[in-house]
């Protein structure tokens, strides 16, 4: 039989805010236990929630930016169940009236070709604490810190149908809140989790198959893998004549596969009720007009401007714009030196190649957007070739020079475009080399345009790099073709 | 609608009270004749009517985001029944 | 000096003629030498006091006094006071030392007011009798055999025995009223958000509300003064100016008009405390105002959509009390179940878990549509009646109880102490303002007269029970108790 997987996501993205949803304690990572953690956040009796503009306003950003309608009034709920990670017994959240509704995000596939995946609505909560698993006379230790921290839950339609979508869709969303500004989307760190519904049906088949949760797949590559295992072991289930029961799975990545988490588990209840605390959220035409003002252009539209105005192709204009530093790195650069596709390969070749072996983030690199571009300069007006152009970048890499041509100069790498110092060159190089000349002559004219090769690299040589290749050429034919 | 021990049993465990079955079986006597009073409210036609959460028909007002709280934990953790280096403590808990 | 108002008092402290420590240590040894009969306070906080009072003293003499510093008061448990108990009136909280000052108290502080300890209550506020406390009943010093009425039972009975000349105290569905009525004394429940509920301890968070409670409004509005106001650290507590209450405690009364609820004298109201109460209307009518029956419709629905709501948010509000952070914890859990519900069975009380299982019960899916979503369409109907009663009104005037105090041990069954909030219950879900004041007596326990007025209307209920006390002088009465063990 034929099996369609259907998959939707729930993305918990950390807010960028300075302070807690509801309370001013810091958000900073990485704090002593509970130094953090605030009366409010401790859920101390009498404590009372009030809500961040910030995260607010990040939420409205998201909304925005997924073109998704913004509620005129959201309401907060209370979550209730015990766990000792939940002071207060509730979780915060937004059940009935989320903050932002229906919206959509178009994902780029490895064919380049797109597709829409639509988002259920997005809603703002306040994260948990940690529970700490080292050996505390057989106790469990409770910090705080993070209790209390914005999360913005997007929650997606079940619109993916295989592993690669729903990673596309996760960097998609993941491009889009770093974009903004929203998150620093750092997966490591738990800035961004995924929850990830799985279910497969008989391909044809209308109504869905019955969902399984997996837990915590905290990063794109978890996705893809946790995905894989789950369509594969529903498929087989089914196949043997068992069914899949709704259940919450985690996925283990040290053994590459999804395990149910409580098998005993009640159904949980709720018991969610407006958050008598806080009172409705609402926001006006003139507020959404003015965050909609301050939007950053975001990839989508990135990539659809790189393609179509910048020329370049589908493939570089996507994996340009898939970061905000990236795409400003070489917007940057392009800037500078005026050229869409030299930039490009640029940032996309030497740069990145660079970046890569250094396991250095584009935000980090020891070259500048500017010092790319103007190296780029330096190669389009012809004052260094292509070769030289890499002993630049180089050179500017491990901070031999503050600029391209600071390092032209001083590395003397100046293209010699002197005809009559070439010429002198290639005298001297015909001289040195009778053996390869008298080969040259005797060959057949069509294997002659090959062995000109050597000539030119010993001219270049000579050169120490610096001749023009295309004069070097064009002079060489010209001086040995006179010898015949 | 009558309540039954279950829902008693049920509403103890949610809410996390150990109940004996003495209590129990005294809770769902109490709670049948407080939900048998609160039963009236079916009779009110409320077709309409939407539900009011707060007494006055007030809006969120938002804090700047500032960090305002700086580390207080000692304090806060003078009233804690079991703490270690600055973690509370509770039994072990199994993922 | 214990049969004084608060306003007298301060006066006197103006005048020199009395210093805070000398006013402080009067009252202190008054709770010492009686409250072992009353059981009105839970903690006493001497030594804190005295260091107020000194200070007071101070402030006074270098010219930095306001009306009310140096003037003693007590706080009912349930405001979170940092460095002193906050019981709550529960086991629960037994060891419970509050690390911060609810803001109230903290504007207190600020106003120089002497705290003289905290007082006894309902357990978490949950009853009508003060018989729910873990620190035992409170007794209403008009009878012994009576209770004070609740929740804050233990700040009314201590005013009326003269342990203290004010008190706050909070209410959620009558709990300043009714004990103010059962005590003979005047409590004032403010509008819902005029006073922070920020360090109070929750019990249903959409309905709670503090206020003063006091031998006159004169002083009630001195206390709300000090306590009314925007908090930015309260959600539900509104940006809106706050006038000097005591600015219009003298406008004349005649034009009034005053609307009487004939629900509010039907079936089960005391037929004393009904005639009480029409002889305190015509005590109005003989200032110039006019009466006129109202009707409040839904009057009937308000005890069965409180039983719901309140329940509902204090299931929810209750869950922190966990046994991890604070409070009580059961000796050597077995696992962290077991320390949940070992530690909440062990530290609430039976009101608090009949409660909560109400609570958790009507929220659980199945039941919440008809229970919770249905409450609060029949709170909207409840709070419309009262709008609709004011296009016509300024006021409206009742009875704060249908009876005056009932005997301690005589409400076994829960659903018959709940009715004995019938007049004062509709109030809280409505948001509005609500004052009782001493009206008379029957068979020698207080009756109180309940006035209510629109949101926000505290300065006309104020003034309105300002020129009653002018007067009568219900209010200015003691029992024998405050004399006898003077």
């Amino acid at each position: 039989m034929q099996w369609e997987t259907v998959i939707g996501l729930e993305v918990h993205v950390q807010l960028a805010t300075h302070s807690k949803i509801f309370s001013g304690a810091s958000t900073a990572f990485g704090a002593e236990p509970n130094s953090q953690a605030c009366a409010v956040d401790l859920g101390l009796p009498g404590v009372l929630p009030v809500l961040n503009e910030q995260a607010v306003a990040m939420a409205v950003q998201f909304g925005l930016a997924v073109h998704a309608d913004i509620a005129e009034v959201s309401v907060f709920d209370r979550k209730n169940y015990f766990y000792p990670d939940l002071p207060k017994g509730y979780q915060t959240s937004q059940m009935y009236h989320p903050i932002v509704g229906p919206g959509e995000v178009e994902i780029t596939l490895d064919d380049d070709t797109t597709k829409r995946i639509r988002i259920h609505h997005a809603h703002l909560e306040e994260d948990a604490g940690k529970s700490l698993h080292e050996d505390f006379h057989g106790m469990t230790g409770i910090d705080l810190n993070r209790a209390g921290t914005p999360l913005l839950e997007i929650v997606s339609e079940p619109d993916m149908r295989s592993a690669k979508e729903a990673a596309a869709y996760l960097k998609a969303i993941h491009s889009i809140v770093t974009y903004l500004g929203i998150s620093d989307g750092n997966m490591a760190e738990g800035s961004m989790r995924c929850d990830v519904n799985v279910s497969v049906r008989p391909k044809g088949q209308e109504t869905f198959g019955t969902r399984a949760e997996i837990k915590n797949v905290n990063s794109f590559r978890f996705v893809e893998r946790a995905i894989a295992f789950e369509v594969e072991r529903q498929i087989e289930l089914i196949e043997d004549g068992g069914t899949v029961v709704q259940e919450t799975r985690l996925f283990d990545p040290e053994r590459d596969e999804t395990r149910s988490m409580r098998t005993k588990e009640e159904a949980n209840d709720y018991r969610y009720f407006p958050c008598p605390d806080l009172l409705p959220v609402v926001l006006d035409q003139a507020y959404l007009d003015h965050l909609r003002g301050q939007l950053p252009e975001l990839p989508a539209d990135k990539r659809e401007r790189f393609q179509h105005e910048l020329g370049l192709s589908a493939y570089d204009a996507s994996v340009l714009s898939a970061s905000r530093d990236m795409a400003e790195f070489f917007e940057e650069a392009h800037r500078v030196c005026g050229d869409a596709k030299q930039a490009a390969n640029w940032v996309q070749g030497e740069l990145s190649g660079a970046l890569n072996r250094e396991n250095l983030s584009i935000s980090d690199s020891p070259v500048s957007a500017k010092q790319l571009g103007e190296l780029v300069v330096r190669v389009l007006d012809d004052t260094i070739n292509g070769k030289a152009a890499k002993q630049v970048f180089q050179a500017i890499w491990h901070g031999e020079g503050d600029s391209a041509d600071a390092v032209i100069e001083s590395k003397g790498l100046k293209q010699v475009t002197d005809s009559g110092a070439i010429e002198a060159m290639i005298d001297q190089v015909i001289a040195d080399s009778p053996a390869q000349v008298a080969q040259y002559r005797d060959a057949e004219p069509e294997k002659r345009g090959k062995m000109i090769g050597y000539f030119v690299g010993q001219v270049m040589k000579a050169s120490r790099g610096t001749a023009n290749p295309q004069q070097v050429n064009g002079l060489l034919k010209d001086k040995l073709d006179a010898l015949l | 609608m009558a309540l039954e021990d279950s829902h008693v049993r049920r509403a103890a465990h949610l809410a996390r009270l150990a109940v004996s079955d003495e209590q129990a079986s005294d809770f769902v006597e109490d709670l049948s004749r407080i939900l048998d009073m609160v039963d009236q409210l079916q009779s009110v036609n409320t077709d309409g009517v939407s539900p009011l959460a707060h007494p006055l028909d007030a809006t969120q007002r938002l804090r700047a985001d500032e960090v305002t709280e700086s580390n207080q934990r000692d304090n806060f953790q003078r009233c804690a029944p079991a703490v270690e280096n600055g973690l509370y403590l509770v039994p072990r808990v199994v993922e | 000096m214990h049969d004084k108002t608060l306003t007298q008092l301060a006066n006197a402290l103006d005048s020199g003629e009395l210093s805070s420590r000398e006013l402080t240590e009067h009252y202190l040894q008054r709770i010492q030498q009686s409250d072992a009969m009353l059981n009105s306070f839970i903690s006493v906080t001497a030594d804190h006091a005295l260091e107020q009072a000194d200070a007071a003293d101070q402030a006074r003499a270098k010219g930095n006094a306001g009306f009310l510093t140096g003037l003693p008061l007590a706080l009912k448990d349930i405001f979170c006071t940092q460095n002193i108990k906050t019981s709550c009136g529960s086991k629960m909280l037994d060891n419970f030392i509050a690390p911060f000052d609810a803001t109230v108290v903290e504007k207190l502080k600020a106003a120089g007011t002497v705290t003289l300890g905290k007082t006894n209550m309902d357990e978490f506020a949950m009853g009508s009798s003060n018989e729910s406390s873990y620190y035992g009943p409170v007794k209403n010093p008009w009878d012994l055999t009576a209770v004070p009425g609740g929740s804050s039972g233990g700040s009314a009975a201590a005013i009326a025995a003269g342990l203290t000349p004010a008190a706050l105290g909070t209410d959620t569905g009558g709990s300043i009223r009714q004990p103010a009525a059962f005590c003979g004394i005047t409590g004032l429940k403010p509008t819902y958000g005029r006073v922070s509920r920020y360090g109070i301890i929750a019990y249903a968070s959409s309905l709670d509300q503090a206020g003063p409670m006091a031998r006159s409004a004169e002083d009630c509005a001195h206390l709300l003064n000090a306590m009314a106001g925007h908090d930015a650290r309260d959600s539900t507590s509104m940006a809106r100016g706050v006038p000097d209450y005591t600015d219009t405690l003298s406008a004349p009364l005649s034009g009034l008009k005053i609307g009487l609820p004939q629900e509010y004298f039907g079936e089960g109201l005391d037929p004393d405390v009904e005639k009480a109460v029409r002889e305190a209307v015509s005590v109005y009518e003989s200032l110039g105002a006019t009466v006129r029956e109202v009707s409040l419709p839904h009057t009937h629905y308000a005890i069965p959509a409180y039983y719901v709501i309140a329940p509902a948010e204090a299931s929810s509000n209750l869950s922190r009390f966990d046994g991890v952070r604070f409070g009580h914890r059961c000796d050597n859990p077995s696992d962290l179940i077991d320390l949940y519900k070992r530690s909440r069975a062990e530290g609430f009380g039976e009101e608090v878990q009949r409660r909560i299982l109400i609570g958790t019960h009507t929220l659980s899916e199945g039941f919440f549509d008809a229970y919770y979503t249905k409450a609060q369409k029949v709170r909207r109907l409840i709070r419309q009646d009262f709008l609709d009663a004011f296009e016509d009104v300024d006021v409206l005037m009742g009875p704060a109880s249908p009876t005056p105090a009932f005997d301690l041990g005589a409400n076994k069954d829960p659903v018959s102490m709940y009715l004995q909030d019938i007049y004062t219950i509709a109030v809280n879900l409505a948001g509005i303002p609500g004052i009782s004041v001493p009206a008379g007596f029957v068979h020698g326990r207080p009756v109180g007269l309940q006035i209510l007025g629109t949101h926000f209307a505290e300065a006309q209920l104020l003034n309105v029970a300002h020129q009653f006390q002018q007067i009568t002088d219900w209010h200015l009465q003691r029992p024998a108790f405050a004399e006898e063990s003077a």
